[in-house]
């Protein structure tokens, strides 16, 4: 397990901290230090509010190695209120309950576990809003 | 046009293959192409593979000395190229830049893919390495996940059931019935496809393309040379690429493929052909989202109707990806191979009738590559 490309993510993992454009106002994330939109640098930090809704979904039932612990589970792409959409897991959801439009709110939870002796990594997954 | 052409072409089936090493099935096809080109291992001059997965699912790199080496040609040039599922049209492509250059006279291509030396959630973490590590693999994204968010938004702003992408799959196992070579050789039977056991739903197993191991492989040479080399030649009439963001989250206008339409447009620039010339087109049928929305991308249906194909342009002569198998880093090569068969009237039970002109196209991931040829008799 990669210890550093996991660590060097805690901004975005935890705090959603994407990048909004000087040049065009465009919020961006996940971050890429050149705006999506206008192609203008784009490196000012901008903390996303983690408030969506679900743009597309699916349930993982042949997980990867890491992922098994917690399968079947909910993957969506959330669209942002700033505009930016993102992959994550749902969470406090049943699959069956999903469907596109559905509000959403970021929380944090365990991504990935590789066992007793192995890492757990922590980030951002969306439950629906009450 | 390019000014190269095929002067010889060899393929594995594809299965399961337990008993057989990747080294193994780049030789077998090797020693076909060899055989059906008249040629000696000694009248290779560079050698290009294809290969996604042996890295990570089989603990081997450094495929190209691997494979020269084992195939007889130690101290040839070799080289791996590696575009996740696009790998063999991407080695192809490399090889066609090679003997355009003229530093290469003639070239030998094999794509190589041994799926099976990894298997459950190993296989899967070994498949997502296509995706972003950082944004989609960390959150336990899969290959087949990716295709069903696709699928999913598709069938939402398009208002596309579920049962319109069943023809795709219908198609490519009536093809792959007929193919010796086919991992799967059973027909679909209508109605099956809505009730398959789900993957990643809306994606099940008879939607996606089962991974398989194989091994495919073309030589390559310029167009004047292969007049003299060979009875029948395969004219190379379009070689190009595009390129579009791993992530879908990250692309814009996500129910378009960029990459395949880029590249198909300026496939059909570069061969100076037209859509009514293309007599077959074997697209990448890994999913059938992929294939609905691949027909969209090259223009042969209009934007959100790819799944109204109705059968007039022949797809998956051979069963696609979905029945002939799907041989990851090898399938570009396959798709050269069966294309070449196709124009040289030998595809026996899969035989088109009056193919004259093929057009390929081979993607990674949900087409973050895109890579289209364009074949014909001389
Ligand atoms: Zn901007």
């Amino acid at each position: 397990m990669q210890v550093a490309q996991n660590w060097r993510l805690n901004q975005q993992r935890y705090r959603l901290m994407g990048e909004e454009c000087p040049n065009c106002s465009v919020k961006i994330f996940p971050p890429r230090d050149v705006c999506p939109a206008c192609m203008a640098p784009a490196k000012e930090l901008f903390a996303l509010t983690g408030v969506g809704e679900v743009f597309s979904y699916t349930t993982v039932y042949h997980p990867p190695a890491g992922y098994e612990f917690n399968a079947p589970y909910v993957v969506a792409l959330i669209k942002l209120d700033e505009g930016p959409v993102l992959t994550a897991q749902l969470t406090d959801v049943e699959p069956e309950d999903v469907s596109i439009g559905m509000p959403v709110e970021a929380v944090t939870r365990k991504l990935r576990s590789d066992g007793d002796e192995g890492m757990i990594v922590y980030g951002y997954k969306f439950r629906p809003i009450m | 046009m390019t000014h190269t052409a095929i002067i010889g072409i060899g393929q594995t089936n594809v299965s399961e293959a337990w008993d057989t090493s990747l080294r193994h099935l780049a030789w077998y096809a090797i020693e076909a192409a060899l055989d059906d080109a008249k040629l000696s291992q000694r009248e290779i001059d560079a050698v290009y593979v294809g290969n996604m997965l042996a890295g990570r699912g089989s603990n081997q790199r450094h495929l190209g000395a691997l494979i020269a080496d084992f195939s007889g040609m130690r101290g040839t040039e070799a080289i791996v190229v590696e575009s996740a599922e696009a790998s063999g049209a991407a080695a192809l492509r490399q090889a066609i830049f090679a003997v355009s250059s003229g530093q290469i006279d003639t070239a030998l291509v094999v794509g190589v893919e041994k799926a099976s030396d990894t298997t459950g959630n190993d296989f899967e973490a070994a498949l997502a390495t296509s995706l972003d590590v950082e944004y989609e693999q960390a959150h336990g994204l899969t290959t087949a996940a990716q295709a069903a968010l696709l699928m999913q938004r598709y069938m939402h702003e398009y208002g596309v059931e579920l049962g319109a992408f069943a023809k795709f799959s219908e198609n490519a196992h009536a093809n792959g019935a007929k193919n010796p070579l086919a991992m799967y050789r059973n027909v679909l039977k209508p109605g099956r496809f809505e009730i398959a056991p789900t993957v990643a739903p809306p994606v099940s197993l008879f939607d996606a393309a089962p991974a398989g191991d194989g091994g495919a492989c073309v030589i390559v040479t310029r167009t004047d040379r292969a007049m003299e080399m060979a009875a029948e030649p395969i004219l190379i009439r379009a070689s190009a690429t595009a390129t579009d963001t791993l992530a879908l989250h990250d692309r814009r206008d996500m129910l378009w493929l960029q990459a395949a339409a880029l590249s198909s447009q300026a496939a059909f620039a570069q061969a100076g052909l037209a859509h009514a010339d293309i007599d077959l087109f074997e697209l990448h049928d890994g999913y059938t989202i992929l294939a609905a929305m691949s027909l969209e991308a090259a223009g042969f249906a209009e934007r959100g109707a790819g799944t109204t194909w109705d059968g007039t342009m022949p797809l998956s002569s051979f069963g696609g990806l979905k029945a002939r198998g799907n041989p990851l880093g090898a399938t570009g090569v396959y798709q050269a191979v069966e294309a070449a068969r196709q124009l040289r009237g030998q595809a026996a039970d899969c035989q088109i009738e009056n193919v004259r002109t093929v057009m390929t196209q081979n993607l990674g991931g949900l087409a973050a590559t895109a890579i289209t040829h364009v074949f014909s008799l001389v």
